[in-house]
C-alpha cells in the first residue's frame, strides 16, 4: 500500500529555517539525506520531492481570455506544502512508523502564522488512491 | 523479459527457461546471489542477441554457458581485488569447469526449490514477491517496477534484501524436508495469490500498460500444479485464479468503470478458463481435504456456472461461505456470507448478520462493511438510509473505482 509522507510549512517557514544555527541546520539537512537514503534501501521508497520556498508561490486563475491571473492573496493562516516522500509499505503501522522517524529530524520551533510556537516537523500521512483489488 | 523485436515466443522461452538455468547454475557455484544476478544477465544478453542471430540450437545449454561465464568473471575480478591475500587457483568454483551437453544436469524439481527459496517466510511479502517474479519468473526489475508502479531502484533493493536474507538464514539449495514443507507450500501458494490479486485490478488509463501479472501468477502456479499435481491446495488456487480470472473482460466498462458480478455481461466470460477451474476445484474438493483456497474456487465456480445471475446458486454460496468462515475466521468472508444469506432468506436475514462485525476492529477503517450494509438497506427498500451509507463508503475507499462505483449507486434512482 502506498502513503504520501507530507511535510507543511508557514509562509516564512524557509526563511525561519535559513535562520537556525548552522549546526542544527547541518544536522537536519544531514538526517533528512540518511532518512531517505534508508527509505531506498528498504525498498520503501516510491518518491520525493522537496519544494520551493511559498514565498516564490503564485495563485493562479483563470482569465476571461483563459490567460493566468496570478493576483491572488494567500489567506494570512494558509500552512504550504514544503514536500513530501510516497512510501511504498506492506501496513498502514509501518507508514505511521516511518513518518515518526522523519518527524524526529533536529530542528528549532518555528512560529506559526497565528503568532503560537509549534514543532518544527509533523508529517500528515495520507493513504494513496489505488486501483481495487477484488478477489470475490 | 521483453525482446527489442517483441518476439513473443523468444519471451516466452526464456521465462520458461530461466528458473531451469538458474537452478543449474546454482548448484554449480552455490552462490544464488551470484548465479540469479548472472541469469539475468545472460537473460538479457539473449534478449538482445536471439531476435537478430536466432535462437541457439541448445538454448538452455547458451544461457547456462554465459551465465557460468558470469559468475567467474565476477568471483575473477572479486580474487584479484583480494590478489594480496595469494588466493589458490582451486578456489575457482566449478562454475570454471566447462559446461557439458545441454540436458545432462537438469533437475525438474528446480522451479520448485526455487519458488521455496524465493517464498521463504523470513522474507517480507514485497520482497519474496520481487524475487520471485524475477527468480522463477524471469521478469527484468524493470518490468516488476513497472507492474507495481515503484521506481525500477526500489524493487532492486527488495531484491537485494531478499537475497540478504536467505544468505543469511543459510537456508540450503534443496526440497524443504517432510516436517517443514506444509507451512513452506503455504507461503509458497500466498506470493503467488498475493501476486495475482496484484494484477487483479481494474484497468484505467496507464494501468493498461502493466505488466500481466495475474497471467504471470497463472503460469507459476500451473508450473507448481505440473511438479505437485496431487496436492489439492495447489489445485484450489489454480482453480481459484482461473475462475476469477475467466471474469477479467466483464468486470470493468470502458472507462475502468468497476462493473460488479450481477450486472456483468456473461458471454464476456473465459469459457474455456471456467472449465478448466472447474474440473479442478471438483477434483480438489473429491481428494477430501477443502482448505481456503478448495472453498473460494468453489464459491468462484457456483458464480461462474450461472448463464445468469439470477440461475446464481445462493444457498449452496451460502453454505460455502459458512465453510470458509470455519476456515479462516476472515471479516471479509463474513461480508459476503450475510450477502449470500440475503439473497436466500431476504435482506433483513443479511443485515441480522453485519451486526455483529460494527464492532469488528478489522473492519473498523474498512468501507466494506458500509458497502454491503447500504447494498442490503437498498434491497429491503430503504433507499435512504442507503444512499447516506452508499456515501460513508464512497468517502472510506481507496480505490477509485470503487468510489466512482459506489458514488453512482448513491445516486442512481
Amino acid at each position: 500500500m502506498k502513503y504520501m509522507l507530507i511535510m507543511n510549512t508557514p509562509k516564512d517557514g524557509y526563511t525561519q529555517y535559513m535562520n537556525w544555527p548552522r549546526k542544527v541546520l547541518e544536522a537536519n539537512m544531514a538526517f533528512m539525506r540518511t532518512f531517505t537514503r534508508k527509505l531506498g534501501e528498504a525498498g520503501e521508497l516510491v518518491d520525493t520531492v522537496g519544494l520551493a520556498s511559498p514565498q516564490q508561490a503564485k495563485l493562479v486563475r483563470a482569465g476571461k481570455d483563459g490567460k493566468p491571473v496570478t493576483d491572488g492573496v494567500f489567506p494570512e493562516s494558509k500552512e504550504f506544502l514544503a514536500g513530501y516522500w510516497i512510501i511504498d509499505v506492506e501496513s498502514p503501522e509501518r507508514a505511521l512508523a516511518i513518518a515518526a522517524e522523519a518527524a524526529a529530524a533536529p530542528g528549532v520551533p518555528v512560529k506559526a502564522a497565528d503568532g503560537s510556537t509549534i514543532d518544527h516537523l509533523w508529517i500528515e500521512v495520507r493513504e494513496v488512491m489505488n486501483s481495487v483489488q477484488d478477489m470475490k | 523479459m521483453t525482446s527489442p523485436g517483441g518476439d513473443h515466443r523468444i519471451d516466452l522461452l526464456l521465462r520458461d527457461l530461466a528458473p531451469q538455468v538458474l537452478g543449474v547454475v546454482v548448484r554449480r557455484c552455490r552462490d544464488f546471489a551470484a548465479s540469479e544476478d548472472a541469469v539475468q544477465e545472460a537473460l538479457i544478453a539473449a534478449t538482445d542477441q536471439w531476435p537478430r542471430e536466432g535462437v541457439p540450437e541448445h538454448p538452455r545449454g547458451w544461457l547456462v554457458r554465459v551465465a557460468l561465464r558470469r559468475v567467474t568473471d565476477t568471483v575473477r575480478s572479486d580474487i584479484s581485488r583480494r590478489k594480496r591475500e595469494a588466493v589458490a587457483a582451486d578456489e575457482l568454483p566449478l562454475a570454471i569447469a566447462p559446461v557439458m551437453s545441454d540436458e545432462s544436469d537438469i533437475d525438474p524439481n528446480d522451479s520448485l526449490v526455487l519458488l521455496f527459496m524465493c517464498c521463504h517466510p523470513s522474507l517480507t511479502s514485497a520482497s519474496a514477491i520481487a524475487l520471485t517474479l524475477r527468480a522463477v519468473g524471469g521478469l527484468t526489475t524493470a518490468e516488476i517496477a513497472k507492474a507495481f508502479l515503484v521506481p525500477e531502484s526500489t524493487i532492486g533493493q527488495r531484491i537485494s534484501r531478499a537475497k540478504q536474507s536467505i544468505k543469511s538464514s543459510a537456508v540450503p539449495f534443496q526440497m524443504p524436508d517432510a516436517g517443514e514443507s506444509v507451512d513452506r507450500l503455504s507461503s509458497v501458494l500466498h506470493v503467488l495469490y498475493l501476486i495475482f490479486s496484484e494484477g487483479y485490478t481494474a484497468s484505467s488509463g496507464a494501468e493498461l500498460q502493466r505488466t500481466d501479472l495475474s497471467g504471470e501468477a497463472i503460469r507459476l502456479t500451473r508450473q507448481v500444479r505440473r511438479l505437485l499435481p496431487e496436492n489439492p491446495d495447489v489445485a484450489g488456487l489454480l482453480a481459484l485464479m482461473l475462475l476469477t480470472d475467466a471474469r477479467r473482460l466483464a468486470r470493468t466498462g470502458p472507462n475502468g468503470e468497476l462493473i460488479p458480478l450481477d450486472e456483468q455481461d456473461r458471454s464476456l466470460w473465459h469459457r474455456r478458463a471456467i472449465e478448466e477451474g472447474v474440473a479442478l476445484v471438483s477434483e480438489a474438493l473429491a481428494r477430501g481435504s477443502v482448505g481456503e483456497y478448495q472453498v473460494q474456487a468453489a464459491i468462484a465456480a457456483v458464480h461462474d456456472e450461472a448463464a445468469r445471475v439470477e440461475d446464481t446458486d445462493w444457498p449452496q454460496v451460502q453454505a460455502l461461505y459458512e465453510m470458509l468462515i470455519r476456515l479462516t475466521d476472515s471479516p471479509l468472508a463474513r461480508l459476503n456470507h450475510a450477502i449470500a444469506a440475503a439473497m436466500v432468506e431476504g435482506p433483513l436475514a443479511g443485515l441480522r448478520l453485519l451486526e455483529p462485525l460494527e464492532s469488528d476492529e478489522r473492519l473498523r477503517n474498512s468501507h466494506r462493511l458500509d458497502a454491503v450494509r447500504a447494498h442490503l438497506l437498498e434491497r429491503a427498500g430503504q433507499r435512504e438510509k442507503a444512499v447516506e451509507l452508499y456515501r460513508v463508503a464512497a468517502a472510506k475507499t481507496t480505490s477509485l473505482p470503487e468510489r466512482n462505483y459506489l458514488l453512482r449507486k448513491a445516486g442512481d434512482g
